[in-house]
Order: structure tokens, then sequence, then C-alpha cells
């Protein structure tokens, strides 16, 4: 069975969030008051072939903390479903 | 015999003869090593030097670090061969786990390419036997992501150890305690984020980068 995959990458808390703290203080000028805790991350998206659901996510997961994500900084979650 | 210093090339690697120039100026033979060769062949040093190693796509390094050439620079390090790892070269380090923490985005979000004064911080490295403890060299810097981080518990060890190699003077990009370049356990691989090879020569303004390499061919 083919899964689709999509991995959220976020930098974890307490690690400088440069690019999301820029955003956040562009906001006020924008007109969007009231906007907090932006922080700027990144999604990889693919499909992946596996017998079922739980290999499919284990697969994805093993690959995302070996390659996708920096473990020093990042953290990620991962979300399977069957491929339509 | 001239020590050999092998220098790394990835596909995107764009600093690889001012590292060979520097090396040789300073007595030294380069040779460059491809990335898909899992050999070093007989040299006696290793410097990965900066540029964009595989498009620095998902994040610098991350790529570079699954490189046949690594295996062998990994392997020749944990031999106790000097390794410095430059700018690119140390992200590719942090990497692959040669080295502790981590390069993110300068804290001001700018590309910095300017004259940086650094402080010596130990010379029980190979990166710095030349130098002395509190010597100040001007070196420039050229990155993005150069921000050094690394955890409280990794900070506390780097510390404790004597392991922070060099410090900013006025830091430019955000790094944690001022930390410009880092070494392992074995004090014999070093990664830094300023140009050394690019501070050898009058022409460029400044020869401060010569004490650096010098330490790594004296290491060697």
């Amino acid at each position: 069975m083919r899964f689709d995959v999509l991995v959220d990458v976020r930098l974890r808390g307490g690690i400088a969030d440069p690019a999301g703290a820029t955003i956040e203080r562009a906001l006020p000028a924008l007109g969007y008051e009231g906007v907090t805790e932006v922080s700027v991350g990144k999604t990889v998206r693919f499909t992946i072939e596996a017998a079922d659901v739980t290999e499919a996510t284990t697969r994805a997961e093993d690959l995302c903390a070996s390659f996708l994500t920096n473990p020093v900084i990042e953290d990620a979650s991962v979300t399977v479903e069957a491929a339509g | 015999m001239a020590t050999t210093v092998g220098v790394v090339i990835f596909p995107g690697t764009n600093c690889e003869m001012d590292a060979v120039s520097s090396v040789e100026r300073l007595g030294g033979t380069g040779r460059l090593l491809w990335h898909a060769d899992d050999d070093l062949g007989d040299v006696d040093a290793v410097i990965v030097p900066g540029g964009f190693a595989h498009g620095d796509y998902l994040r610098p390094g991350a790529i570079a670090r699954f490189s046949p050439v690594m295996g062998a620079v990994a392997r020749f390090a944990a031999d106790g061969g000097p390794v410095v790892g430059i700018c690119n070269g140390f992200q590719v380090l942090t990497e692959a786990g040669l080295l502790p923490g981590a390069l993110q985005k300068n804290a001001g979000l700018k590309f910095l390419c300017q004259p940086t004064m650094l402080r010596v911080e130990t010379t029980e490295s190979v990166l710095t036997r030349r130098a002395e403890v509190g010597d100040q060299l001007s070196v420039p810097i050229n990155h993005f992501e150069g921000n050094y981080t690394c955890d409280d518990e990794t900070l506390a060890r780097l510390r404790d150890e004597d392991r922070v190699v060099l410090r900013y003077l006025d830091n430019p990009n955000g790094s944690v305690d001022d930390i410009a370049g880092v070494c392992n356990e074995g004090r014999n691989v070093v990664g830094l984020m300023p140009h050394p090879e690019r501070a050898c020569d009058d022409l460029l303004g400044s020869v401060d980068g010569a004490v650096l390499l010098g330490s790594l061919l004296d290491a060697a």
C-alpha cells in the first residue's frame, strides 16, 4: 500500500527563531494586532510504500529522525494516511 | 616532505581553492578530495571548506554528511587525524555528529560578509597550537547560518572541558556564549564559522588566519 506522509518540522522550544520573531515584529505595522507566538518551520510531504499504516509510520519517523530533522534544534510531527 | 592537507569538495563547495592556496602559502600541499570517494589517501590533515554543499537543501550539511567521503573523514578523525571544518564545513561536521551543537540562522536574519575580531580561548586544539590564549585575530565571516546553538548541558560541557576554541569579540550572529569555533573531545576536530583561509595574505587585509592554518600544519 502507499501512504501519504506529512512531516511538520518545528524549532524546538528554547531555540531562537529569528524568522518567526521578525514576522511577529512586522505584524503590527501591517495592522495585525494580537498575533503572538509566531514560529516558522517547514513541511515535507512524500509517499511511502509499506504493508500497513504502522510500518509506514515507523519508517517515516525513522527517516525523520535520521535525516529530515536535526534533533539538536528541531522537532517534528509525522502524519500518515492511506494515499487517495 | 611537505604536509599534505586534503580539502573535501561536495557539489556546491566554493572555498576549496582558497583553502588549497593558503595551505600552500604556508608550506603545505593541498589535495582535493571528491565527496563521492570514500578514501582520503595518505593525507596528513583534512579541511572541510566553505560553500553550499549539496545546495544547503533541507539544512546546511544535512545531505553532505551522507557523502561517502564523510565516512572516511570520520574514521580519520577517530584515529586522531586533524580535521578542520570552516563555515559550511563546520555545519557539515555538526550534522555528521563529529562536533556538538548546530548552526542556526543569524539572529538578524542577514547574510553577513565582514571582518570579525576573534579571541583565542584555548591553544589545546589542532587549530590554535601556534597561538596564545587571548590573541585577537581579524578573520572574515561569510554566512547566513552561523548562529551557534546547543543545549545548556552541552554548553556547560564545552566550557568545563575548555572546548570553546574561538569567541567573537563583538558577536555578529547571535551565537550562544559568543562561540565562533569549538573542538571535539579529542581536540583534533575543530569547526569554526570564520574563514582563516581568507586571512592569509596582506592583499586580503589580514594575515591573522595564518596562525590558525599554520597550527593545523603543525598538528598534521
